[in-house]
């Protein structure tokens, strides 16, 4: 990884507040930038992979650690900036 | 063709809910050349944030955010914008009232308009040719008993700020020419007519596109069309003696049994796995009570209790509810939001005990 690995806790936080937190989040950063979110909701193992899909991001790696998941992604081309 | 002869290629933002009605819309812009992007608006009371994430019962079931994944199929942007704290005024004080329920659907659907036309206002500024042209709803005249009636369509366009640059493409044929028919960068007559409940007329729009997996939640997607959810709302603004809300106080109106056995506070008692993890992650704003002589359920307690008595009555139910249930005694840990804890041992309440009154919603 070339960039530094920024991090962002959306723990307790349900859906879609980790998606819209993740999308927030990542208009801050720059192409190539690394994102670690960390999530209790589980159902952020499928949203936020398909909100990198729509956006053209990369999910780098994502897995459980006991009760949490996490999703490692990489800042596409667009940082999806709203305008 | 050269360049400079190319017609300008029109954009759209269209409101996307995840359900068939506005995923048909956009599909029917795309048909017709039009660039669109989504925007999906999170109110709080979404359906669709809570059923996935808590319930166990429903892990079975494919976890989707069904906005981002409607944008996938489409292949569209979604932008997703937290509202949840404009929005409570919209809740707490609808100009047009409520629903059957405490929807304040016309009132929603004119601030999730309002919210579009200045996006779009915003983007014109900021990008010229980039940014958008019109709004593209799903909405379908008699669809919806309080928002979408031929009467709301107008009341929509004006209230919002939107006016002529609200295209609905599934009722546009019943509904006066708007800007974007008017200019010509869409066919009107590639619209549609639909109106009322009926539903056979969206089935066979998918068909013909070619969709035949898309989400159809009963009765909308939103908490406040249901009956038990708004006797929940109403009980929280009358115990509280005022209208107002948190974030957290809505999170947990849609999980757990809900039993207010006194005026000054109310038991929330986890019905399974999924609700017992969510509630844990409230255990330092509340006390909360869980048995420990048997397994048993996790309950937050909302309000204070005015005597020992009451303490002992809101164990005895809380055991009502655990496996000891038949237990003599049931053994319960009681302990205050900032972690201090003590025991308290009662016998079960019985089942004529916990009375049907007490059940909010």
């Amino acid at each position: 990884m070339t960039s530094p690995l920024n991090e962002l806790d959306v723990r307790r936080l349900l859906c879609p507040m980790p998606v819209i937190k993740t999308q927030n989040k990542v208009r801050t950063l720059a192409t190539g930038d690394t994102l670690k979110v960390v999530c209790t909701d589980p159902g952020a193992l499928s949203d936020i992979p398909a909100w990198c899909r729509i956006n053209g991001h990369e999910v780098l790696e994502m897995g459980e650690q006991g009760n949490e998941v996490f999703v490692v992604l990489q800042v596409g081309e667009d940082n999806g900036a709203l305008f | 063709m050269t360049e400079a002869s190319q017609p300008i290629k029109r954009r759209a933002i269209a409101l996307v809910s995840g359900g068939l009605d506005s995923m048909l819309a956009v599909k029917v812009m795309q048909e017709q050349g039009i660039e669109v992007e989504g925007v999906n608006f999170y109110t709080g009371f979404c359906v669709e944030g809570h059923t996935h994430a808590i319930r166990k019962k429903d892990k079975d079931k494919e976890k989707r955010n069904n906005a981002l994944w409607v944008a996938e199929q489409l292949g569209i942007k979604m932008h997703i914008i937290d509202i949840s704290e404009e929005y409570k005024d919209v809740v707490l004080n609808p100009k047009h009232g409520y629903g059957a329920n405490l929807n304040p659907c016309l009132d929603c659907k004119i601030f999730m308009v309002n919210q579009a036309t200045l996006m779009i206002n915003k983007a014109r500024e900021l990008a010229g040719d980039r940014g958008f042209d019109f709004i593209v709803t799903g909405e379908v005249i008699g669809q919806r008993p309080k928002s979408q009636r031929k009467e709301t369509m107008p009341i929509i366009s004006q209230e919002s700020g939107a006016d002529d640059r609200l295209l609905r493409p599934l009722c546009a044929q019943n509904l006066p020419p708007t800007l974007p028919e008017r200019e010509g960068w869409v066919n009107r007559d590639e619209l549609h007519d639909f109106s009322g409940r009926n539903r056979k007329p969206q089935m066979a729009l998918a068909a013909k596109f070619g969709l035949d997996d898309f989400a159809q939640p009963a009765g909308g997607c939103c908490f406040l069309t249901d009956e038990s959810y708004s006797n929940k709302l109403a009980d929280l603004w009358k115990a509280r003696n005022e209208r107002r809300y948190e974030l957290d106080d809505i999170m947990l109106l849609k999980v757990g049994r809900h039993l207010r056995p006194q005026p000054h506070y109310k038991l929330i008692i986890s019905r399974e796995e999924g609700e017992n993890r969510f509630l844990e992650g409230y255990r330092y704003q509340f006390t909360s009570l869980t048995t420990v002589s048997c397994p048993g359920p996790l309950a937050l307690v909302d309000g204070e209790f005015g005597s020992e008595a009451e303490l002992e009555q809101a164990a005895a139910i809380v055991a009502r509810y655990s496996k000891g249930r038949v237990d003599e005694t049931v053994t319960l840990e009681v302990r205050s939001p900032d972690g201090v804890a003590r025991e308290i041992t009662v016998a079960p309440a019985q089942p004529d005990a916990v009375l049907a009154s007490w059940n909010v919603g």
